[in-house]
């Protein structure tokens, strides 16, 4: 490496016993010279204690209008490599199940085309591939098509859907997270890759209330998994679980939120109250092979997710407490098609659902898209009578 | 010419024959070890899942050096988890320990499952972000360096879920997290107006900000700010690079805690911002990593088994929780933004 390339602050961060990513830049920049400028980028973005890239403009691949997120480095006479650095968003397999060679044939692409630098994976979840000059976008494109690979959502579209690990290998997945996040992305495709809403739109899939992928927190479209009976207690295990030490009394029964749970110490015997319920998942997390999940399984439609820019972070509120999950997944996608022309109509520039929904009223919203109102759409009711009576309201009456 | 919206790579192709055999059917789960998960199926049959910490900023060598893994122990089956941990998946019980051992000499350290520190996620920070208040990479190498104990251990309180943005825009979606690390601004954009009258659509930008600061400037063909009324989101500079919102001088990091995403027990919780300010101290960020640091200890030391962060929190009372972190409340703990007033205490009973 040449004298003016020396990194001495970025070297600090290849000691300690995590992995470092410094050592895995070095490694790309033994064989590729934007990856190398990029090492170079970045020590001074530690010198100067700010970042150095230019707001992206519009760059992409022919028929598509997302996927793709243009980076320029505002220092290009220093960095000639960056001058062009642009992201490709890569749309991930369900679950970011892989096998070594789907792996490999990615690697093989991207070390032709590109920086050798990646994300596995980016925050919604796609393969990201970081680090490439405009001229390659459309050859890099090409190629991962022929291999079977598409890209992810950027802009104002549908953001790649991703999901848990779910039924491939959890016990807890109440529907089958990985085929409706394939079914759903392969429906809305347009959505996906042609950029034409107010603003991004998520949805994540988590097979239980546990949501691994953080679905309530993150994404405008929050499905997660429940069931309508009532869990179902195997008192040979519960037995086991009292031999085994376990404190069922205290960890499991004092911890559930509804005090559902009744434990008889003498005949280590564990009772539900059916409609005391309310299917958290902490008795099922503390004792898996005693407690299941019922048998009429199914999500709750959760929206209006997102983070803190601007009106403050939401996280999803109840929309429909439980639809069957199933293929084809029609009452899903006509809900959410409803739903979509709504917030196309009435969102205003970089307005997310939940936003246009609290602007609006809850209530607005419910009736535009047709949904019935249920008491498990809110924590408690209104304290105020301000309501927004209508003229059918008074037509009831007459 | 490529073939357009062909959708994602069909999942299936990609599951270990025994998942396929028992995709649905599994039974219940428990942890071998710390990283190691094992699934027994309904059938009897067993996965088990070895879990491996990734830096996520990766090169393809190290993308084909965990393929090499798994070729040699586990048939080329992994999969990546949602907080960017490798899971190397196989049936052979016999396999795990050669596994790890070789893991750890890559430089791969095996943990993070169950009552433990996991993988922090994270954003692009100066490697590759036109907003961010701070780097991201390298806070949570220095981060993970220094907690890598409870990467390798399960016997915490509960999970551990830690979290970075590199700015509030959040890609990294990090407010339900038990910590957030999270890149803040902290002055008010520096308009550079030749680039406002060269491209930027006025009205868009005045729209952008959400306390009403920015005002349109017709005899300029520009804009002005109200300084006290930006509360320096940056969504302004999204809008327009005119609007330079990045201050080497003043941007840093805040620390919010006590977030969790997971239904279980309590619901949901957003993180709470405890520490507003802390400086850009590259390369190894010492007072961040000093204050995380204290937040887990503190945690360790007083939660009860089972209370996640914010569980913890919530029973002992913030105002505990100030004392015992031995960490200053300040004004800037008190919101005064949209949903403050929930925030505040209506009631007479608290603690000291």
């Amino acid at each position: 490496m040449p004298e003016d390339k020396k990194t001495p602050q970025l070297d600090e961060l290849e000691k300690g016993p995590w992995p470092s990513f410094v050592t895995e830049m070095k490694r790309a920049a033994e064989k590729n010279p934007a990856a190398s400028d990029l090492l170079g980028l970045l020590e001074r973005s530690y010198e100067d204690k700010t970042g150095h890239w230019k707001h992206g403009g519009i760059v992409g691949v022919r028929g598509y209008g997302g996927g793709v997120i243009g980076r320029y480095t505002d220092l290009p006479e220093e960095f000639p490599n960056l001058r062009e650095f642009h992201t490709m968003r890569v749309n991930h397999p369900s679950g970011w199940f892989y096998t070594s060679e789907s792996l490999r044939e990615i690697c093989d692409i991207w070390e032709k085309h590109g920086s050798g630098l990646t994300n596995f994976h980016g925050s919604t979840g796609d393969i990201i591939l970081l680090g490439m000059k405009t001229e390659e976008l459309q050859p890099t494109f090409d190629e991962l098509s022929d291999a079977g690979y598409d890209l992810g959502g950027s802009g104002s579209d549908l953001r790649s859907p991703s999901c848990c690990v779910g039924p491939a290998r959890c016990e807890y997945a109440c529907y089958d997270t990985l085929d409706m996040c394939y079914d759903i992305t392969n429906e809305f495709q347009d959505e996906l890759h042609r950029p034409m809403w107010p603003y991004k739109f998520k949805i994540k899939m988590s097979g239980c209330a546990n949501d691994c992928v953080a679905a309530i927190a993150r994404a405008d479209c929050s499905v997660i998994g429940t069931w309508r009976d009532t869990i179902i207690i195997d008192q040979e295990e519960v037995k086991k679980y009292a031999e085994s030490g376990m404190n069922i009394q205290r960890v499991v029964c004092d911890k559930c939120p509804t005090r559902a749970l009744e434990y008889d110490a003498e005949k280590k015997e564990l009772t539900v109250i059916p409609e005391d319920c309310s299917r958290c998942m902490h008795c099922i997390n503390m004792m898996p092979k005693a407690i299941q999940p019922g048998k009429e399984k199914g999500a709750s439609i959760l929206m209006g997710g997102k983070s803190t820019i601007v009106k403050s972070a939401f996280m999803s509120w109840v929309i429909v407490p439980f639809m069957k999950m199933e293929p084809p997944y029609d009452e899903f996608k006509d809900m959410i098609r409803r739903i979509w022309d709504w917030w196309d109509e009435n969102g205003k520039t970089r307005e997310r659902l939940g936003e246009l929904i609290y602007r609006v009223g809850m209530t607005t919203f419910l009736k535009e898209v047709g949904l019935p109102p249920v008491p498990q759409m809110v924590f408690r009711p209104r304290a105020n009578p301000y309501v927004f009576w209508q003229p059918e309201d008074f037509e009831e009456h007459k | 010419m490529a073939k357009i919206d062909i959708g994602p790579p069909d999942y299936r192709k990609n599951l270990h024959p025994v998942i396929i055999k028992n995709y649905g059917q599994w039974k219940f789960h428990d942890y071998v070890k710390p990283g190691v998960l094992r699934h027994v199926a309904h059938s009897g049959d067993m996965l088990y899942s070895i879990r491996a910490g990734s830096p996520r900023l990766v090169s393809i060598d190290f993308i084909r050096d965990i393929c090499d893994l798994a070729d040699e122990y586990c048939g080329g089956y992994l999969r990546f988890t949602s907080r960017n941990n490798i899971e190397f998946l196989t049936d052979d019980e016999t396999k795990i320990e050669p596994l790890i051992e070789a893991c750890e000499a890559k430089g791969l350290p095996v943990g993070g499952t169950g009552a433990s520190l996991s993988n922090i996620v994270h954003t692009q920070g100066w490697v590759h972000c036109h907003t961010p208040a701070t780097d991201a990479s390298g806070i949570v190498k220095a981060v993970m360096d220094d907690l890598f104990e409870y990467f390798k251990r399960d016997d915490l309180p509960a999970r551990l879920r830690v979290a970075l943005a590199c700015c509030l825009n959040m890609c990294g979606a990090v407010h339900c997290s038990d910590i957030a690390i999270l890149g803040v601004h902290r002055t008010v954009p520096v308009i550079n107006h030749d680039i406002i009258r060269k491209g930027t659509e006025i009205p868009t930008l005045v729209a952008s900000c959400p306390t009403g600061a920015i005002r349109p400037d017709p005899k300029n063909k520009s804009v002005v700010i109200k300084d006290e009324k930006c509360m320096y989101c940056g969504n302004c500079y999204t809008m327009s690079p005119g609007m330079q919102i990045m201050d080497p001088e003043n941007d840093g990091i805040a620390i919010l805690v006590g977030g969790k995403v997971s239904n279980a027990r309590s619901v949901p919780m957003f993180s709470r911002l405890v520490i507003p300010f802390l400086p850009n101290n590259p390369p190894r960020w010492p007072e961040t990593v000093e204050a995380v640091r204290n937040i887990v200890e503190t945690w360790i030391k007083h939660a009860r088994k089972g209370e996640r962060v914010g569980e913890w929190i919530e029973r002992i009372g913030w105002e505990r929780f100030f004392t015992l972190a031995d960490i200053p409340f300040s004004d800037k703990c008190i919101d005064d933004y949209i949903f403050s007033r929930e925030t505040f205490r209506t009631t007479a009973a608290f603690k000291y």
